[in-house]
């Protein structure tokens, strides 16, 4: 790793450029005013300074009385406005400028590769969708829109790469995602940024953008577990899934990403509608009762407790796999998603 | 003295000299201090032990920044780091920042600025400070059973569950510090409302006061929540009741958005007293009437009416809707514009005047440049997406402390030395103090600049051990640090020093046009002997001689 002195991090991502001008139109903006305010008051402090014997002497005619200003308060309306409304003028640039970038960060994918990580105390498990696992270490190609499905098995952990200029909490009890395509070669820093206890500045690691081509002989060169998709199919017959899905329980092919109606208690005169999206099925999984599917009965027993989030994931994974064809309206925009 | 419009009708009210006695030398037993009700003596007390539990907080600082002079782990253990920054976070926001301010000058200050005799509440003041003792003393017990490992903002389910620290007991000392803050901004309220002197109408009120009565509406309306949700940790840790917890149910994110929901607003309890001092400072050490009254005090409730509506900036890489993420986006950027406007006021009060580079004013100067630095680098985290990034670096670090020590503790220290010769009669060494001022400038800058640069670097806080390129700039943060500790050792040693041996102030050594230069230094019991009556607005420096002091 590169161990020389810099002022900034390496830029290995495609948004990150974008930050970093927006990072540097806010400095620019922030030093423009403390440079400002510091020459003000500098200047001041030195031009206006109290002299010596400086009250005025009664022998000197010249001077003439001092004004009272008692009953009058010292202002000017239009510079008191001016220094409201510039300043606001220059945050709602900032504001929407950000607002556009943290928008495209957070648009759903259309195709990425989709990994899954998983924080612990205190290490990074990733599961690649070939069913390669790394602990510590991301191996990505260049060039393709990576989407991270993120959890935690135990405590809010944040998964952080300054280099691409991006982090994402894990959060446990639910998913989060984070997308990003890299754009450069190298080996770049992984930290933990949520403090997580004993050893929160050992949950390190690294990520490796490659080539796409040596991705593929990196793939290839790992040993493969089964992938999740398939462990997760193994786990659907010996947890006894299959025995109700399908039969007297929704079946979970092309389940995911279709939309479902669903209420929330039996007597819910009101079925509402969502898409079958992975927190869907997390939560359908670890407590089926919250929301009941139209048209059948609350019996599934909750698994929470009984399986890890790795075979949470697992479990989605085969889902997920079940999909045929491909979503069409897997193009989902951050309105939708924050449904 | 020629002045041409008497500011104040005081002197022909003033008898001859009381009785010989002022509010330091009525009563000498210390049952005298520990029963008293004189708003001035609580002040005193709390002065004491805000001093304290500074030096406390400011040992564990220091544990950490020598710790973090090298990469590797060589002076504590991991658990001994993770502790050493919590508990520099506890005692320093919670027994320092919040009430420092206004439960030492603000106590002193408010009944006096006001022509009051004392406070609404005197036994209410006294019983706020055994609260702030006894829940100093529960959480310094809590440090020495075990400590805290959880970080000042005790994020969940980490504190609820997985910690080893003795959480609930430090819970419990600040949920019973809380309630002293409480009825601290109650007894603030219940004062500037109903006990003004004569003639003191809303907009003659100094800015101090302005300042401390939007402090006090944080402090009532805020910390309950705080409390409530510390509790909720404290119940869900000792008794497993799921509130955060996922797995009994309970939503690990809810607590961030409970304790934001305080915890952002209480950045502003502490920083709002602080402008309020260097409006006072300003004034007086330019000889010149505030520029924009209305304006620097309507923004004073501005800050603290926008300050509860930001907390989810806290969280916008927690998943939260990107919805929420734009929204408290959008509204954290409208706080910048009241703190913008007042630093604008300050300098603008400067212009023209007569400025003097008196201690006090050293430090207010230092103030409004480190506070804009403070402030500005407030927008990149602000910013959603530049968050995303800078979200938990070192670059929030460094942003917090120069609100907060660069802001917040200079201006305690100018307030501190501005009010110094009325609460002890005495004058410090004036050279010592410019010299202390400019030191804490410089050790705080080499301290604290570095961390921006760590921060966008993508160094994340609470790392003990460390990737080896940041060490060049931890290491000049460390010897800023030391640098800043002699800053602060000094004023201790001198102003210690001038109890005994500083020359006698007089009732008004600045020549300052507020009440509570009206009487005597100290001050009698009463504050008054006569009752001060107001016949124009704050500041009216322009009829005022100006004291030949440089």
């Amino acid at each position: 790793m590169d161990q020389s002195f810099r002022f900034m991090p390496e830029s290995a991502a495609s948004i990150a450029p974008q930050i970093d001008a927006l990072w540097f139109f806010i400095i620019g903006v922030a030093t423009f005013f403390t440079l400002l305010i510091f020459a003000a008051v500098i200047f001041c402090a030195v031009y206006f300074r109290r002299r010596e014997s400086p009250v005025p002497s009664p022998t000197a005619p010249e001077d003439p009385p001092p004004q009272p200003t008692a009953g009058k308060h010292h202002a000017n309306m239009a510079l008191e406005v001016a220094w409201t409304v510039v300043p606001l003028l220059i945050v709602m640039v900032i504001f929407f400028w950000s607002a556009k970038l943290y928008i495209d960060v957070h648009r759903q994918p259309t195709d990425p590769l989709q990994i899954y990580v998983i924080g612990k105390q205190w290490m990074w498990k990733i599961q690649h969708p070939d069913g390669q696992r790394e602990i510590n270490e991301l191996h990505v190609p260049t060039g393709r829109q990576i989407q991270l499905t993120i959890a935690s098995q135990d405590v809010i952990h944040s998964f952080y790469i300054p280099a691409f200029r991006l982090k994402q909490d894990a959060v446990p009890g639910r998913y989060t995602t984070i997308s990003f395509t890299p754009t450069k070669p190298g080996t770049y820093h992984l930290f933990c940024a949520e403090y997580c206890g004993t050893e929160h500045s050992l949950m390190i690691g690294k990520v490796v953008v490659m080539d796409p081509e040596e991705y593929q002989k990196w793939l290839v060169g790992v040993p493969v577990d089964e992938s999740p998709a398939v462990t997760g199919q193994k786990l659907f017959q010996t947890l006894g899934c299959q025995a109700c899905h399908a039969v007297q329980a929704p079946s979970m092919a092309g389940l995911y990403m279709s939309e479902r109606e669903y209420l929330l208690s039996v007597d819910d005169p009101e079925p509402k509608r969502t898409i079958a999206d992975e927190a869907y099925l997390r939560e359908s999984i670890l407590n089926s009762t919250n929301k009941i599917s139209k048209g059948y009965s609350p019996i599934m027993p909750s698994f929470r407790g009984q399986i890890s989030e790795e075979q949470l994931a697992q479990l989605i994974a085969y889902i997920k796999s079940l999909q045929t064809p491909p979503p069409q309206n897997a193009v989902r925009n951050v309105l939708e998603q924050s449904k | 003295m020629t002045t041409l419009n008497p500011p104040l009708d005081y002197e022909a009210d003033l008898p001859e000299q009381a009785s010989g006695t002022n509010y330091l030398t009525n009563g000498k037993s210390i049952a005298s201090w520990l029963l008293t009700k004189d708003h001035k003596r609580i002040a005193l007390l709390y002065l004491v032990s805000i001093t304290f539990f500074f030096a406390l907080g400011g040992i564990f600082a220091t544990l950490v920044r020598l710790e973090l002079a090298t990469p590797q782990a060589d002076l504590l253990s991991h658990d001994g780091y993770n502790k050493a920054f919590t508990m520099h976070g506890v005692f320093m926001v919670f027994f320092f920042l919040i009430p420092s301010i206004p439960a030492t000058l603000g106590n002193f200050l408010v009944p006096m600025m006001l022509g009051a005799r004392d406070l609404a509440f005197p036994r209410i003041n006294l019983l706020s400070w055994y609260l702030f003792i006894i829940g100093g003393v529960i959480t310094i017990i809590a440090a020495l059973s075990g400590g805290m490992d959880t970080g000042w903002t005790f994020y969940t389910p980490f504190s609820s569950v997985y910690s080893n620290g003795a959480v609930v007991l430090a819970l419990v000392g600040i949920f019973i510090n809380g309630f002293s803050s409480i009825l601290t901004g109650l007894n603030f309220l219940v004062t500037i409302h109903t006990m003004r002197a004569p003639g003191l109408t809303w907009f003659r009120l100094p800015l101090f006061i302005w300042a401390h009565y939007a402090t006090s509406v944080i402090m009532l309306l805020g910390t309950p929540v705080v409390a409530i949700t510390l509790l909720l940790v404290a119940l869900e840790r000792a008794f497993g009741l799921g509130f955060f917890n996922p797995d009994l149910g309970g939503d690990p994110v809810l607590f961030q958005h409970l304790f934001w929901f305080y915890s952002h607003p209480a950045v502003y309890i502490m920083i709002l007293p602080g402008m309020g001092v260097i409006s006072e400072v300003v004034t007086c050490f330019s000889r010149k009437e505030i520029f924009g009254y209305a304006f620097v005090a309507v923004s004073s409730l501005a800050i603290a009416f926008f300050g509860f509506l930001v907390w989810g900036h806290h969280m916008f890489v927690t998943g939260q809707s990107v919805y929420s993420g734009l929204i408290f986006s959008f509204l954290s950027f409208f706080v910048a514009i009241p703190s913008a406007v007042k630093v604008f006021n300050w300098t603008a009060t400067m212009w023209k005047g007569s400025v003097s580079w008196q201690t006090p004013m050293l430090y207010a100067m230092g103030f409004i440049g480190l506070f804009t630095i403070g402030g500005l680098t407030g927008m990149p985290l602000a910013a959603s997406a530049t968050d995303l990034h800078v979200h938990d670096t070192y670059f929030v670090v460094s942003h917090f402390h120069y609100v907060m020590v660069g802001g917040m503790v200079l201006a305690y220290m100018s307030g501190l030395h501005f009010w110094w010769p009325k609460m002890t009669g005495r004058m410090y060494t004036e050279w010592l103090g410019k010299f202390a001022a400019f030191t804490v400038f410089i050790g705080f800058n080499l301290t604290f600049f570095p961390q921006f640069l760590l921060g966008y670097l993508g160094m994340p806080r609470r790392y003990h051990v460390y990737p080896p390129e940041f060490q060049t700039l931890n290491v000049m943060s460390t010897a800023g640090a030391s640098v800043l500790a002699v800053g602060f050792i000094l004023p201790l040693i001198y102003l210690l020093w001038s109890l005994k041996y500083g020359p006698k102030a007089g009732p008004n050594p600045y020549n300052s046009t507020s009440l509570e230069w009206q009487t005597d230094s100290p001050p009698p019991t009463e504050n008054f002997t006569y009752t001060p009556t107001v016949t124009e607005p704050p500041y009216c420096y322009a009829d005022r001689e100006v004291p030949n002091v440089a």
